[in-house]
């Protein structure tokens, strides 16, 4: 590891130094693709972040992808159906490591406003893991501009080597997540209890 | 347009067999709708549409309504015999209500800007008979409305021409909107829980508020 | 020596010519939500299609039944979330109907100011996205988009929220204009001709739009009316039905404009007829800009929370951006609805998806998908 001051003094020399794991993060946090996968009214927003007043493009995120084969960002904006989920997770399956997810709107975090619907899942976090989470109803473009640098500091912090690295580089991590299937009455599984276990209730009256 | 009593005579003369009903509305601001029997509904229908005064070319809104058994207390007067003689006493009374599933029609006329007229259709009881007409051989617009209606309530529709779930999975096997319809018990997680909602909360964490 | 390459002949392959079985949806790039067609195709073109929805069935109507009647109000902004505040007015009507509510001047003209502004803005929405499914990969949608942002300033402005606004009260208006606010949907209203001039400078003549939507996707009045097509797709094939002018509500009565009406029916005619009703919109907007009185903006007697209205019934229906957008409301005397329906323009639209596509190629499905005009908050509620 260099010195912070001698890669300053460096950097005004004109001599640009970096480590691999700096570059290959740099690299990708900058240009990553969104999935084009919007469900509900958060979409919408997501759509007025990629137009000219907000402009997802000046992230790098400009293009999105329409295929998830070739996409590393999905941004779950709106609503996740249980009729829904598994195609969710079928499309997030089929996207190539590395991969991320965005919780676009309180919907898709926890069912939102819709929460006691029967039809309703109460966030996309039961089945697939997700990096971050946007509250909001919907949430300005704004906000979801702050998710997106959010994200490309957590890619900028992400190891590739030793303990805790990255996902995608570490053999032992899932593959791919368990489809949901049509019950009689409900998804079967209703969550996947590897990914994602109730909350502790912290009030005992 | 005419008035509903006028409607009923010309429904029951155009479509013989036909029983008509007024069910006035809570709120008389707001129109009353024609109760019809389901055997004669189509044509009864058929006459709305094609009668060239009423022209009733429009179907806007095909809606379904649960009516489950009430009890009802009412306390009405009745003549009793006390002490000799008779006069009449106030006395609380129990009924129960019909139980059925309802389709509500609203009708328009879309060439003679006039509307609404409401129909209303009752299923027999909400268990085993609950099959209506199907009016979308009528009125096109009722296609996916009773489909809906198949779905969420689970009036059949005869003479439909593609009865299957529109909103719900084809494995799903209730109907929703019904109102004992029971929900899959999947929120655990509130923030301010409280009443039923805790005590359906604490039941997902057996060994107290962990999980 | 070039001899031409000739196959070798397949012994005993006789293929008869099965139909293809294609799902589009429910995540296709076609950017009207989750919503998917199953289609049967010989070669490119379409035998059979048939759309399959409920992917954002939300339960909009067994939560109402759960809520009071205002709390419903939020939920119906994000039934048709491109139009936030006709859905409002459309409930709110409902209501004012159940409870014989009436609504002060000035709220009347508020609400006509905002729902005109609200079709300006679901109509340039709806063409952006129409070009973009025809391939213009996003340049009308840019310049539609745009002027959006200036309108949903002005909603931020008097309302607080750019999309989800929960504006309209039964009985009136939430709170009052700000001052300056009328200047400023003056400048906005003066500014939206030069907008609608460009786009259709570039759109209305251009050959590629109208080889791909003239004569394609017809919809004869007769099955429109039949079918309980409503909206711009009606008036499209012909039919003279606007709510506005039928029954008059608001004050619509004493606005005076023009519904343009279409000849054949086809997928130009809905893109026109969504461009001269802007221009109609226009027309009102000034109106009402020009006349709005001073006055209360909720009525005196109006009961928000904790309204329990008498056991009855009643159906408001408006015109909304993409057709008749009705409430159907049954009241037992209780602060909560016994039966709350939403009357969906865009599902009984899509009757009539199948008839128009039949005959047409796959690509021609997405472009006539795009000039119905759906969105799936609506549908599937």
């Amino acid at each position: 590891m260099i010195e912070e001051g001698l890669r300053q003094e460096l950097s005004r020399q004109g001599v640009v130094t970096t480590t691999l794991e700096e570059l290959y993060n740099w690299g990708r946090k900058n240009s990553l693709w969104p999935l084009q996968f919007g469900l509900a009214c958060c979409a919408i927003e997501m759509i007025a972040a990629s137009m000219a007043r907000f402009d997802i493009a000046r992230f790098g995120a400009e293009v999105f992808r329409p295929s998830p084969r070739q996409a590393d960002l999905m941004i779950v904006a709106g609503t996740v159906t249980k009729k829904m989920a598994p195609q969710i997770v079928r499309l997030y399956n089929q996207m190539p490591e590395p991969k991320y997810v965005i919780a676009m709107g309180v919907c898709a975090i926890s069912g939102g406003p819709f929460k006691e619907g029967y039809n309703v899942l109460k966030g996309i976090d039961r089945y697939i893991p997700v990096d971050v989470h946007i509250p909001g109803c919907p949430p300005r473009p704004e906000a979801l501009l702050q998710a997106l640098m959010t994200l490309q500091e957590k890619i900028g912090r992400q190891r590739l080597t030793g303990e805790g690295r990255a996902r995608h580089l570490d053999a032992d991590a899932p593959g791919e997540w368990p489809i949901p299937e049509f019950g009689k009455h409900d998804l079967e599984p209703p969550r996947n209890p590897a990914l994602w276990q109730p909350p502790a209730m912290t009030r005992s009256e | 347009m005419e008035t509903l009593e006028q409607l009923k005579a010309r429904i029951e003369a155009a479509a013989p067999g036909v029983r008509v009903e007024i069910v006035p509305n809570g709120n008389p601001a707001n129109p009353a709708s024609l109760l019809v029997d389901g055997g004669h509904a189509r044509a009864a229908a058929a006459f709305l549409r094609d009668d060239p005064a009423l022209a009733f070319d429009y179907a806007s809104n095909v809606t379904g309504v649960d009516w489950p058994e009430r009890t009802v207390r009412e306390r009405i007067k009745v003549k009793r015999m006390a002490g000799g003689v008779e006069r009449e006493v106030e006395e609380v009374c129990e009924r129960k209500t019909p139980a059925y599933l309802e389709a509500v029609y609203h009708l328009y006329s879309m060439s003679r800007k006039d509307g609404p007229l409401i129909l209303r259709l009752r299923t027999e009881n909400r268990t085993d008979r609950v099959s209506l007409p199907s009016l979308t051989p009528v009125w096109r617009s009722c296609e996916f409305q009773e489909r809906e209606i198949f779905d969420l309530y689970g009036i059949v529709f005869e003479g439909h021409p593609d009865l299957r779930r529109i909103l719900m999975w084809p494995e799903f096997a209730d109907h929703p909107m019904r109102k004992d319809y029971a929900e899959p018990d999947d929120y655990e997680y509130e923030p301010t829980p409280h009443d039923a909602v805790l005590a359906r909360a604490r039941g997902h964490y057996p060994g107290g508020t962990q999980p | 020596m070039s001899a031409r390459f000739s196959p070798p002949e397949l012994a005993g392959t006789d293929f008869e010519h099965p139909l293809l079985e294609v799902s589009l949806g429910p995540h296709h790039p076609s950017t009207h939500g989750v919503f998917r067609m199953d289609a049967a195709l010989d070669g490119e073109t379409v035998v059979k299609l048939k759309p399959v929805f409920g992917y954002l069935h939300r339960n909009h109507e067994k939560i109402a039944e759960k809520c009071s009647y205002l709390g419903s109000m939020p939920f119906t902004d994000r039934l048709d979330y491109m139009c936030s505040l006709t859905n409002n007015w459309g409930y709110a009507l409902a209501v004012e109907k159940l409870t014989g509510l009436a609504v002060p001047e000035r709220a009347e003209y508020i609400r006509v100011i905002l729902g005109e502004l609200t079709r300006l803005i679901n109509h340039s929405a709806v063409v952006g996205f129409l070009l973009q499914d025809m391939g213009a990969m996003g340049t009308p949608l840019m310049y539609a988009f745009r002027e959006r942002e200036k309108i949903l300033d002005l909603f931020e402005s008097l309302t607080g929220a750019r999309m989800m606004c929960n504006y309209m009260r039964f009985g009136g208006c939430r709170c009052d204009l700000p001052p300056g606010w009328i200047g400023q949907a003056r400048g906005v209203a003066a500014k939206f001709p030069l907008f609608l001039d460009e786009f259709e400078a570039l759109l209305t003549g251009n050959e590629i739009l109208k080889a791909r939507t003239e004569g394609v996707g017809v919809l004869t009045p007769e099955l429109a009316v039949n079918a309980g097509v409503t909206g711009p797709m009606l008036r499209a094939s012909g039919v003279n039905y606007d709510i506005r002018k039928v029954d008059a509500y608001g004050v619509y009565g004493r606005m005076d404009f023009r519904v343009p009406l279409g000849e054949r029916g086809d997928v130009f005619d809905r893109y026109m007829i969504r461009i001269l009703e802007m221009r109609e919109s226009l027309k009102i907007l000034d109106q009402a800009l020009r006349d709005i009185p001073d006055g209360p903006i909720l009525n005196l007697n109006a009961k928000l929370r904790n309204l329990r209205p008498k056991p009855g019934e009643a159906y408001g229906r408006i015109e909304g951006p993409k057709g008749e957008l009705g409430f159907y409301l049954i009241s037992d005397g209780g602060p909560n609805p016994y039966r709350y329906r939403v009357r969906p323009p865009s599902l009984i639209n899509l009757t009539v998806l199948e008839d128009m596509c039949l005959g047409q190629t796959i690509a021609d499905a997405v472009v006539i998908l795009g000039s119905v005009d759906i969105v799936l908050g609506e549908v599937d509620r």
